[in-house]
């Protein structure tokens, strides 16, 4: 452990905010939510792990990817390929003319599984796929740009670019990806129905559990000293460089981790919602993810599940009622948050709140500062 | 062109960068000896942070070598010519504004500087030694938890030389160490140095005559790229060149 104390993984703060938002989503959404409403707010969730991603990379790497939809879409169908093709068993699609393959498949003619479907037939080979695909992808990108010393606009573009092509390539192959209707009539996992209430509910525990995984992963990157390397190179990439440093294998390195936590969520989307489509993947969700930690906050790994929450509540309660407006008001909400509140509700929570708390969390427990000197933190987290 | 192998600490030969056309480097050579102070003088635009520039390898040559202790650095990468002993500190300081003086040493102490190695980092009774050590001798021992943005101009100079000192280079390069400080600050920094180069080598460039007086070995004076004069202080200080083209102004 790089640690010398608890205290340096996690402040009082982070104890009480992982603390506060375990309560809410372990015992306060399914006690007041009905099922639906609460596999509702575990798809959300599925993109709070992207925006938690997001923090990594874009709050402290600098690095604003817009086209994260790319490796959620990656984890997601990598999960629906697996569930696709336990629902195509011979008996279930008799009818078609080659039975044994997903349906979509045999409606454009295609006789035989591709090649790269083969690998999914296998549950633990797909759960590794839903992790490492997008790494690996996230991996190639990250020395082809990186290494060149691309960043800030020009790999916001490019970004960008990769997810339109991802689209347009998930829908034009249609015969080996379903096209633009995704894969869907997803039913089983490992014979187990997903699409009953009580898969619901476990399903959103998984859900919960997982997030919580990547909430510590990245609590751990940023408290280690990669966390610090990112803030020095945030202010003076050039120091970090002479002082040693192959800055752009640090970049690198959050980029697949922020790839790999897509993927997680992606996957646990497929498993929630019962399909996945291209719609997740392009260029407009892309965006939304982005705005989903920028809400939250981009240096508050906490903060970006409640950005993922609260847009996404807009989204389902306003968007419902005006799906024109949606557009522009997801634009508006952005523009707000950068202009006004840089460092989203977590900003907020920590000019007005923190203080406060400090000092209730001081009277109960002492000060935090007593035994001996805060070596950490202070400005690397906050 | 393919320099000989010789004592010197750091030994440049024929060294020429032309940006467009523009030659900012223009056939360069010189020597430096182990545990010199050479200080390095000019007009603006001369080309002087271009030469610490092609030494680090932020800048690639177009012609010539450099050969630090032997070893030829125009092949390396910057990393490894930092791993290879050569520290710098830039002409505008910079330091990590969001992190603690604490913090800017620690991420400049040696080792440790793969992506696993940093995650796996742990602050332990050595490094925390090396760091107080190093704060005290840049004067900022008392400052140790202070957010480097709020140090000033002058202490965050330091701290970018400490930043140095904690890597352990054979070479130190200042680009202007001394910009923006006290004269008080200036006297200090000139008895840093002068510890400095008890253990290392270094190149600083300056543009305050007196602070040069009071701390280079040998001083070259550099004008459009090229050498104008080079020697002690004061030979320098009564070339009739010089005089013309820097000091007279
Ligand atoms: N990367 C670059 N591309 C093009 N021109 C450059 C580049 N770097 C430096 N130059 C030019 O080379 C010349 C030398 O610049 P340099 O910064 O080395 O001067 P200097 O001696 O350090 O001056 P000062 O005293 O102002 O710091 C200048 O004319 C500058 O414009
Ligand atoms: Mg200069």
């Amino acid at each position: 452990m790089p640690f010398n104390s608890f205290r340096d993984f996690m402040s009082r703060q982070d104890v009480l905010a992982f603390a506060v938002l375990a309560v809410l989503l372990i015992v306060i959404l399914p006690l007041t939510l009905d099922v639906m409403r609460l596999n509702q707010a575990g798809k959300f969730l599925a993109f709070g792990f992207v925006a938690i991603g997001l923090v990594l990379c874009w709050g402290y790497g600098g690095i604003l990817s817009l086209g994260q939809g790319v490796f959620y879409g990656l984890g997601g169908y990598a999960m629906a390929m697996f569930l696709k093709l336990e629902a195509s068993t011979p008996e279930n699609t008799s009818i078609q003319s080659t039975p044994g393959i997903p349906d979509f498949m045999d409606w454009n003619r295609i006789t035989e599984l591709p090649w790269f479907w083969v690998p999914f037939e296998s549950f633990t080979l797909s759960l590794i796929a839903i992790v490492v695909v997008p790494s690996i992808f996230a991996y190639l990108i990250g020395v082809a740009m990186f290494k060149r010393r691309v960043s800030g606009v020009y790999f916001a573009i490019i970004t960008q670019s990769i997810a339109a092509i991802m689209t347009i390539l998930i829908i034009g192959q249609q015969g080996f990806t379903g096209g633009v209707n995704g894969i869907t009539d997803l039913r089983t996992l490992l014979g187990w129905d997903i699409n009953t209430d009580f898969a619901d509910y476990v399903l959103y525990f998984v859900c919960v559990a997982l997030l919580f995984v990547c909430l510590f992963i990245g609590q751990f990157i940023l408290k280690s000293k990669v966390g610090r390397v990112l803030v020095a190179m945030r202010g003076s990439e050039d120091r970090v460089r002479f002082s040693g440093y192959d800055v752009a294998n640090f970049k690198i390195f959050v980029f697949c981790t922020g790839a790999a936590f897509a993927g997680i969520g992606g996957a646990m989307f497929t498993l929630q919602e019962g399909f996945m489509s291209p719609s997740f993947v392009g260029v407009v969700p892309s965006i939304e993810m982005v705005i989903f930690c920028a809400v939250g906050g981009r240096l508050s790994l906490v903060g970006a599940v409640y950005g993922a929450l609260l847009v996404n509540l807009a989204k389902t309660t306003f968007g419902e009622a005006f799906p024109e407006l949606w557009l522009f008001a997801m634009g508006l909400i952005f523009i707000g948050v950068v202009l006004g509140l840089p460092n989203g509700v977590a900003g907020l929570y920590n000019s007005y709140a923190a203080g406060p708390v400090d000092k209730v969390l001081d009277r109960l427990f002492g000060s935090e500062n007593s035994d001996g000197l805060k070596l950490s933190q202070q400005g690397a987290t906050s | 062109m393919n320099a000989t192998n010789t004592d010197f600490v750091l030994a440049v030969e024929g060294l020429t960068v032309s940006f467009d056309g523009f030659r900012a480097v223009d056939d360069l050579s010189f020597y430096v000896d182990r545990n010199e102070i050479r200080v390095v003088i000019g007009p603006n635009g001369a080309g002087k942070t271009t030469v610490l520039d092609l030494i680090c390898g932020k800048t690639a040559a177009t012609q010539g070598s450099i050969k630090f202790m032997n070893r030829e650095l125009t092949k390396l990468s910057e990393p490894d010519i930092v791993k290879a002993g050569v520290g710098r500190k830039f002409q505008t300081p910079s330091v990590y504004t969001d992190l603690t003086v604490f913090e800017n040493l620690e991420i400049s102490y040696p080792n440790s500087l793969s992506v696993f190695k940093s995650l796996m980092f742990k602050r332990d009774a050595e490094v925390i030694r090396h760091i107080e050590e190093t704060a005290a001798r840049i004067y900022l021992s008392e400052l140790l938890h202070t957010q480097a943005d709020l140090l000033s101009h002058g202490q965050k100079q330091w701290l970018e030389i400490g930043m140095l000192l904690i890597q352990k280079p054979q070479l130190l390069m200042l680009d202007e160490p001394v910009a923006g400080m006290s004269v008080a600050e200036r006297t200090q920094t000139a008895a840093l140095l002068r510890e400095i180069a008890k253990e290392h080598t270094m190149i600083v460039i300056e543009h305050d005559m007196q602070f040069v007086a009071e701390i280079a070995h040998k001083v070259t004076v550099l004008h459009q790229g090229k050498i104008l004069a080079e020697g002690s202080p004061e030979k320098v200080k009564q070339d009739p060149k010089v005089i013309e083209v820097y000091l007279g102004h």
